[in-house]
């Protein structure tokens, strides 16, 4: 029942909107959203990222119908967000991590049978989603609970079926896995992937937590100060800041620092050299090849390989253009 | 339509979770409506058994049916939408395929009508059983009435929405909400009958929806106002339901396009 699109499911020309705040008693106007020109096609996962106020939550709004934009133009599913929200909310499914949208004093089952009636979904397909949704995303247990009660893993679940419920050609959610554990965070994960390649939805996220871009999106698009500083692939990302693994190694008796492991540098030593740390450049080396210089050297006990953190080279990008 | 009539039946399931606050709610009626008897009682009778065509047993369905109101005609200004505006869950709102404001009138309604059950009918009847009352002898006060109190129920909830949507342009509307509840609940009559007002004063109330909230129905219910007055009444209760209904519409429309929601 996916409706075939022709061109483009999010495209923004010059996209902007200001705020105004109140400043003691002065107003003055923020720019959250500037220049944002951005074209995303039917089925691509894009992840959109930056600093806090970066203004990745705006732009989901101008997107929605939600807020009017200030400048530019911007078309959704095909359709103008402002002048066609309604048509539009039946294309699109949106999961604030911060806001809920199911109803906090009644129990999930009665939100997802309202969200069906508002949807205007038949009986069968109310039926047959419910249970697609219940049943990949583990509702059963709490169904009949009170959403006021659930714990945070389990309403951001069914936050996520309240967003998905009408089968919505394009999913966007923000910040989907704040303050969710591993194994809740990893569920939904591998919910949003088999979503996608069941259905084809086109999915556009923003995050804080470099697992979830890693894991879901093909391409990123990187926003500083409401403008888009980088679009492509996150390997390309790394690539431009050049973005460093650390290998974390514990060897079996004091070493003198490892300095001559070909294509690393080494960061330090601790515990008199039964620990080192040493960077490489995953698009010169890989961790195996590192490895395997390292055991002709030293004897290893254990090891761990830490990724750069999303914030890292969103910082490393801002302080490129500053 | 039927999504419509769905949201109703949500605000009355949520309202009905809520038992101790219907209970607390009717304990406070009840207590003032006791203090309404002893003050409007003492009235009647220091002005020879009859006040404005009111005498003690039309006095005591006046008190009753007002308190009984209360727990569905609102007249605190507070709202929900006021709420989902200042923090910007109203931003969810917008994300359904729904009429906004229909939606959250629906919603309230709903709530207000189920406080009929624990609030309601238990003020009517406690007062009945403690003071008597008068009941009207024309059998058409019943059906007109029960219309004439869903269309009070309506009617406030359409007209305090337009204090709740004030928030598109207000950073904060508790003044707003603070001057309402002066407002609406005197000319609403609810502290004493519209038809004791001076008459600059009823000229005054009858210029704004608030008796039509909670007087009308009254009038109607008791069976102090009979006949075609009793139909003119519901038909001016409607003339208020359409004119808010309009500036609810207009107040939305021109309001989205205001809305600030910055982050989250």
């Amino acid at each position: 029942m996916i409706t075939p699109t022709i061109g483009p499911i999010i495209e923004t020309h010059d996209l902007g909107r200001d705020f105004r705040v109140r400043d003691g008693l002065r107003r003055r106007t923020v720019v959250a959203v500037d220049r944002l020109s951005i074209r995303v096609e039917p089925g691509e996962a894009v992840g959109y990222i930056g600093a806090n106020g970066a203004g990745k939550s705006t732009t989901i709004k101008l997107l929605t119908g939600i807020l009017m934009p200030t400048r530019g133009t911007v078309a959704t599913c095909g359709l103008r967000p402002m002048a066609d929200r309604r048509r539009l909310a039946r294309e699109v499914g949106v999961v604030f991590g911060q806001r809920t949208q199911l109803w906090w004093d009644l129990p999930v089952r009665d939100s997802l049978r309202l969200l069906a009636s508002i949807h205007a979904l038949g009986r069968v397909a109310e039926r047959e989603r419910t249970d697609e949704l219940v049943e990949r995303l583990e509702l059963a247990e709490f169904l009949g609970t009170p959403v006021r009660q659930l714990s945070l893993g389990q309403r951001m679940r069914a936050e996520v079926a309240a967003a998905l419920l009408h089968s919505p050609r394009l999913v966007i959610l923000d910040e989907p896995t704040i303050g969710l554990d591993v194994l809740s965070k990893q569920r939904l994960r591998e919910f949003l992937i088999a979503e996608r390649s069941r259905h084809g939805t086109t999915l556009l996220l923003t995050t804080h937590d470099m697992g979830d871009v890693e894991r879901l999106c093909d391409r990123i698009l990187l926003v500083d100060r409401g403008s888009l500083v980088y679009d492509g692939t996150l390997a390309g990302l790394s690539r431009t800041v050049g973005a460093e693994r650390v290998l974390v190694v514990d060897l079996a008796e004091p070493t003198p620092d490892l300095a001559d492991v070909p294509d690393t540098r080494h960061l330090g030593s601790e515990a008199g050299g039964m620990r080192q740390r040493l960077a490489f450049d995953p698009e010169s080396t890989t961790a195996a090849r590192v490895l395997a210089s390292l055991s002709d050297r030293a004897e290893l006990v254990d090891l761990a390989v830490e990724e750069p953190e999303i914030e890292e080279i969103v910082r490393r990008i801002y302080a490129s253009r500053r | 339509m039927r999504t419509y009539l769905r949201l109703f039946v949500a605000g009355f399931r949520r309202q009905s979770t809520y038992r101790l606050a219907a209970f607390g709610g009717l304990v406070a009626n009840t207590a003032f409506g006791l203090l309404k008897v002893a003050l409007l009682f003492a009235a009647v009778r220091t002005s020879g058994g009859e006040l404005a065509g009111y005498d003690v047993a039309m006095m005591s369905s006046y008190i009753w049916i007002s308190q009984g109101m209360l727990g569905s005609v609102n007249l605190t200004g507070r709202t929900e939408i006021a709420d989902r505006i200042r923090t910007g869950d109203v931003a969810v709102d917008f994300l359904r395929p729904l009429d906004v404001h229909l939606a959250s009138v629906t919603t309230e309604v709903g709530r207000a009508v189920f406080a009929l059950i624990p609030r309601g009918i238990p003020s009517v009847v406690i007062g009945a059983l403690l003071v008597g009352m008068a009941v009207p002898e024309d059998p058409w006060a019943y059906p007109l009435g029960a219309v004439s109190l869903l269309l009070g129920i309506v009617v406030s909830a359409t007209t305090v929405y337009l204090v709740g949507v004030s928030g598109f342009w207000l950073l904060e509307t508790r003044g707003v909400a603070l001057l309402y509840m002066v407002v609406s609940g005197f000319l609403a009559g609810l502290f004493v009958p519209i038809a004791l007002f001076p008459d600059w004063l009823r000229l005054v109330a009858t210029a704004t929806p608030f008796p039509a909230m909670m007087m009308y129905p009254v009038d109607v219910l008791s069976g102090r106002v009979g006949g075609a007055a009793a139909v003119g009444l519901v038909a001016l209760q409607v003339l208020w339901l359409v004119l808010t209904v309009a500036a609810g519409q207009l107040a939305t429309r021109a309001g989205r396009r205001r809305l600030e929601v910055q982050g989250g």
